[in-house]
């Protein structure tokens, strides 16, 4: 079987162009089933463009898309039933309540999950009778969450499923996204959260300007970069730090004037740069 | 195609659900077209000949005010709060949801006529509708008609804070050029042509001659060539026009 046939999630040159402004320039993803995959990038970076793409909401402009063997640009109700979407806003009636909105979501899949788990697993079992229009902001997020799950989908869509969210919602939420992998489910995710990322996404792409800049597994990501640096204290005290592709050529340079002039090189350190630093760095402007 | 039509049930329960729980919609569906007949009672009583006339009119803006007007406001709130965004990533066809929603506006004018044909016979006097076949003919007309021009109008709003603006701007003007056009024999010829152009004066027509006239349908005819017209101009731009986005 080809890999293809096994992938999730399959882009291959994806392009979308709003008139002359090329929103995703030829970006490249395969998400394995059973991977959180993390789009990571600032705001206006083409993460939701992108993803929006995938689940069948835009068309576009060039390149091949496969998701779960189907095109999503065909809009087929039997891929719909498969596909679980949280949308960065997405809004609910306010005069029904989440058990109410949950069983009516439920009649539109071929095999819910239980109603009663659902609201269980998002954490509204409380709230599981007020009116929607009473819920707080992170409640209402957690029934995006619950709508998007009751269907049971093997594949998840989250965009910036934890933007505005305190810090223990975070944590709930992360949990919940693992139990969801734990469970099986592929899980594609947009953040602007480093943290986030690398909290949950077994492999990451950054994004920017609509193209991807590096991909791989988080904790590989930053030490995978081509850029060492190498960070010293001088004689006068002043901390400074040096990048580089060849460690060992600039220590044989710094260590031999440091000996020729008769200093030591405090907390002398090479690294390779972390997640944070790769992301900066990458994502900086000009 | 049972299926589509099960879910296209269930999404019009839980329309009805939804209108019964929010009273500030209910009120106006229900209480306002019969305080414009309480009022217009007092204001005509002792001419039979005008209270006649009042209760077609107020048939016929209450299918204008459920289908048009509240169709309008629905799509626009439903798309500004990204309601139809979400609802078009499940698999509920999109057949079923707007099926539901029509629906939803159809009982609403449907017991909106009920209402006012009782409430015109219990306390205006004026019996009960001689046609009851035209009646039923020129509501659906009427609602198919208005439904569409609702939901294309919609389109034309960019966001749910100027609804009311919008809706208001082309609801009132129509409703008194038609409920003038058809109450005054010396109206200049320009406003009549007007009024006989849009859909509401017809449809009064329709409702006047099913309520009190009792002329043949077949007299009727070019008023409901005039609504099927409107209807298909509004059924083509409902669909061609429509986002599911929000556009603010």
């Amino acid at each position: 079987m080809s890999a293809s046939a096994t992938a999730a999630i399959e882009a291959r040159g994806l392009c979308k162009r709003y008139g002359a402004f090329e929103a995703v320039r030829s970006i490249d993803i395969t998400v394995k089933r059973g991977e959180v995959f993390g789009l990571l990038g600032p705001n206006g970076a083409g993460k939701t463009t992108t993803v929006e793409i995938l689940e069948g909401y835009r068309r576009r402009s060039d390149g091949e898309v496969c998701v779960l063997g189907e095109d999503p640009a065909r809009r087929s109700r039997a891929l719909r039933q498969r596909i679980g979407i949280v949308l960065q806003a997405g809004g609910i009636y306010g005069h029904i309540t989440p058990r109410e909105a949950l069983r009516h979501w439920a009649s539109f899949y071929p095999r819910p999950r239980d109603v009663e788990e659902v609201l269980a697993l998002a954490g509204l079992a409380s709230q599981a009778d007020m009116r929607s229009r009473r819920l707080s902001g992170g409640q209402l997020r957690r029934l995006d969450f619950a709508l998007a799950l009751v269907g049971d989908p093997e594949l998840i869509f989250l965009d910036e499923p934890t933007t505005g969210f305190d810090p223990q919602a975070r944590r709930d939420a992360w949990e919940t996204v693992r139990k969801l992998r734990e469970g099986g489910k592929t899980i594609l995710l947009t953040t602007h959260y480093l943290d986030e990322a690398q909290e949950l996404a077994d492999r990451v792409a950054i994004i920017k300007d609509g193209r991807i800049l590096a991909i791989g597994p988080p904790r590989d990501l930053g030490a995978g970069s081509a850029h060492y640096r190498v960070s010293y204290r001088t004689a006068e005290g002043e901390l400074v730090e040096r990048q580089t592709d060849d460690p060992t050529a600039l220590l044989h340079e710094l260590t031999g004037e440091a000996l020729a002039r008769g200093e030591r090189l405090e907390e002398l350190a090479v690294r390779r740069p972390t997640l944070e630093e790769l992301y900066l760095e990458l994502t900086a402007d000009g | 195609m049972s299926e589509t039509l099960t879910l296209a049930w269930r999404q019009y329960r839980l329309e009805r659900r939804m209108f019964w729980r929010n009273p500030s919609a209910a009120f106006f569906n229900f209480l306002l077209p019969l305080l414009f007949l309480a009022g217009g009672g007092i204001i005509l009583s002792g001419s039979q000949h005008d209270l006649d006339k009042l209760v077609p009119s107020i048939a016929a803006m209450s299918v204008m005010a459920t289908t048009f007007t509240a169709l309008a406001y629905n799509v626009v709130y439903l798309r500004e709060r990204g309601v139809l965004k979400r609802v078009r990533g499940t698999p509920l066809p999109t057949v079923s949801y707007f099926g539901g929603l029509m629906a939803n506006a159809v009982t609403n004018a449907a017991l909106q006529i009920a209402i006012v044909v009782l409430a015109g016979r219990l306390l205006l006097g004026t019996g009960w509708p001689r046609d009851w076949a035209q009646l039923a003919v020129f509501t659906i007309a009427g609602v198919a008609c208005l439904s569409a021009l609702g939901v294309a109008f919609a389109h034309v709003i960019p966001n749910f804070e100027s609804t009311a603006a919008y809706v208001n701007a082309v609801f009132l003007p129509v409703v008194f050029v038609s409920f003038y056009v058809f109450d005054s024999s010396s109206v200049p010829a320009f406003l009549r042509n007007i009024a006989e152009a849009l859909p509401l004066k017809p449809l009064i027509d329709g409702f006047s001659a099913a309520f009190v006239s009792g002329s043949s349908l077949g007299d009727n005819l070019d008023a409901l060539a005039i609504i099927a017209l409107w209807g298909a101009f509004g059924c083509y731009f409902a669909v061609r026009g429509f986002s599911w986005e929000s556009r603010s």
